[in-house]
């Protein structure tokens, strides 16, 4: 299986105590509250959890683009290779990092592409915006085929004349995919880019996606609410809940022995395959993110709650998975 | 026995500007009382378009449809009325499938008081049916913005259910659910079938979930069934290659199982210009020169286990 890259001291991309709200009329949601990580190049960072628990928002947050006017990351730190983004003026995010630095293949290849343009001339986009020799209309549409090829279009020329609609979805997803590597980004997120997609055009393009990373030796962000897709692709999964990283692991350790009581829940409750084991569901709803719990935001639903968990929220420990690997859990059993 | 449901050569065509969308092409299956029956393929095969010509929602072009032994096309009036009580469905996506205007009560009397239900008897109608759900009787004065997700869908089941039917058509109920929720509406389904001995239709495109709650499955591709059988022994050994390339592209949560691939060419072709032959031949690892000549007959491989493929004639 994959090996894990190393990311210890050569981290590409270091977030630290990440805060993002959005400021409603109906109150404060914390979407993000707190997160930390890290990712090195080549390495497959998996972002799991449910709708609302954040990743999409940690995403945006990256990109220096929490939704306007609600969402405003109000703390912590994003240092990309050296740079702090977190303060960085719109116009400086704009044309040294968003699309050239940090790029993103979003999750509906329908909406991220612009119907009345060509493919051709959106995959030449970021090349004319940020690469020096690119500034030509003519060179820039070369480079956009280039790009088209390496993602598996097929006749990449022609097709670049063509609109969006003309493609299929799965053609479409590559050819958001083509613009997002288009220059050279050294952090790839990728917002659920299989979800819309069927299980045979999945697979290939789960394979594409591998191979640019193995190309390119970018760092890779993957959110993603499907384990099984995560299992496959990353080598370290963060689970978030209600904002947090609630457990931070290496894959195998993550899905052989999940220490948190939302990453046990969740990883008992889906069908597999080959076993027709009884399925344990999680009771409850996901919290509302206007009124989270108190203490740990899992509590009301968690099997183990204690007095504790209803008051405090659960510091965040690290464990050792055997020598080099280590875990983050953020739960009072481990505490 | 006879069958609950059988479908015999059903088919479901759409014009369209560009010609004739051949949705759903000749399909025969036969539904048992009480069992799991799951459709399943990938979108646009014509898995949801059969499930709503059963429904009587989109107009049959040609075949049978039968339930309890009676031809459903040729009902009228009050047997078209009786059948629409009897048989009911639950959409993917609770978001959508609920008026927001409409409080709970309203929503699970409406099918009540158009079935002529007495005035007096839908209260408590309603009542019992949130608690069959496991919603709380409070809910009946809320909207459904009120509620998340699953308890929305629990809402929708017990809107399927309030008129008792036998068969209850199941399109992707879990997967607009968060993924913690599926669990919960799967085993309260299972639960209400056990109950109330209800016969679902699922129409899905996770296998996973497929294999976990049908007892049959029909595997769909272009607007014909592929294969059919009992799931247990197809899923083991599927006879038809796309049946086996399904399979083979689910990606498993265990990072330690093989990687999911897909032996595949190319994309599903356009139900508007169906290859000749067999429709799977263009993506077929194992075409051979007569699959683009001649559809392949469905041929019985081991009791109730049927395939379509010139591998198996």
């Amino acid at each position: 299986m994959v090996t894990s890259a190393s990311s210890s001291n050569e981290s590409l991309l270091e977030v630290q105590d990440l805060k993002t709200h959005l400021f409603l009329k109906r109150g404060v949601v914390r979407a993000v509250d707190g997160v930390s990580f890290d990712l090195a190049g080549g390495e497959t960072l998996g972002l799991i959890g449910e709708s609302g628990s954040g990743k999409t928002m940690t995403g945006l947050s990256l990109l220096g683009l929490p939704p306007k006017p609600a969402g405003r990351i109000v703390a912590g730190s994003i240092r990309l290779g050296g740079t702090e983004l977190v303060g960085m003026g719109e116009e400086e995010l704009a044309a040294d990092v968003r699309g050239s630095r940090i790029a993103m293949i979003s999750q509906d290849p329908m909406t991220s592409l612009n119907p009345v343009f060509t493919v051709g001339s959106q995959v030449a986009a970021p090349i004319r915006a940020h690469v020096a020799d690119g500034n030509s209309r003519g060179a820039a549409l070369d480079m956009a085929v280039r790009e088209l090829d390496r993602v598996r279009v097929p006749s990449a020329s022609a097709r670049a004349r063509d609109y969006p609609h003309q493609f299929s979805g799965g053609m479409r997803q590559r050819v958001v995919a083509a613009m997002a590597i288009a220059c050279q980004p050294e952090v790839l997120i990728a917002d659920e880019p299989t979800s819309a997609l069927d299980v045979t055009i999945q697979v290939q393009l789960m394979d594409l996606i591998e191979r640019i990373q193995g190309d390119t030796g970018a760092g890779l962000l993957f959110i993603t609410h499907d384990l099984g897709v995560a299992a496959s692709l990353c080598h370290r999964i963060a689970v978030m809940y209600a904002g947090r990283i609630v457990e931070l692991a290496e894959v195998e350790a993550l899905y052989r022995d999940p220490r948190h009581p939302y990453s046990q829940g969740l990883l008992a409750s889906v069908p597999r395959l080959g076993q027709r084991k009884r399925l344990t569901s999680i009771p409850g709803n996901p919290p509302n993110p206007l009124s989270l719990p108190t203490g740990c935001a899992f509590h009301p639903r968690c099997p183990h709650a204690t007095e504790q968990c209803r008051n405090e929220a659960p510091p965040e420990v690290t464990l050792n998975d055997g020598d080099t690997l280590s875990r983050r859990v953020a739960c009072w059993l481990e505490a | 026995m006879t069958a609950l449901l059988e479908l015999e050569d059903v088919a479901c065509h759409f014009r369209v500007p560009g010609g004739l969308v051949r949705a759903v092409d000749g399909v025969s299956l036969q539904v048992q009382k009480g069992e799991t029956y799951a459709l399943v393929g990938e979108s646009g095969c014509g898995k949801s378009t059969l499930a709503k010509t059963i429904l009587r929602l989109h107009p049959l072009v040609a075949g049978t449809i039968r339930f309890d032994g009676e031809d459903v096309a040729a009902m009228r009036g009050a047997d078209a009325k009786r059948y629409r009580s009897r048989v009911q469905a639950v959409f993917q996506d609770p978001y959508s499938s609920l008026n927001p205007r409409l409080r709970v009560r309203t929503i699970l009397a409406e099918p009540l008081r158009a079935h002529g239900v007495a005035r007096a008897d839908i209260a408590p109608r309603v009542d019992r049916v949130l608690g069959l759900v496991g919603l709380p009787a409070s809910s009946a004065t809320l909207y459904p913005h009120e509620f998340s997700g699953g308890q929305r869908q629990r809402i929708a089941i017990a809107r399927a259910l309030i008129l008792e039917p036998d068969l209850v058509v199941l399109d992707e109920p879990i997967s607009a659910l968060d993924v913690s929720i599926r669990a919960q509406i799967l085993s309260l389904l299972e639960k209400l079938q056990q109950e109330l001995g209800l016969t679902y239709l699922l129409i899905a495109h996770d296998l996973a979930l497929v294999e976990y709650a049908a007892d049959k499955v029909a595997v769909m591709y272009l607007g014909e069934i592929v294969e059919t059988g009992p799931v247990e022994p197809l899923f083991e050994a599927p006879k038809h290659p796309y049946t086996q390339t399904l399979l083979a592209a689910v990606p498993h949560p265990d990072p330690t199982a093989p990687r999911a691939s897909a032996d595949i060419r190319g994309e599903v072709a356009s139900a508007l210009t169906p290859p000749s032959g067999c429709r799977f031949h263009p993506r077929c690892p194992s075409c051979l020169p007569i699959c683009n000549q001649h559809a392949p007959k469905t041929v019985t491989v081991a009791p109730t286990h049927t395939v379509a493929c010139h591998l198996h004639d």
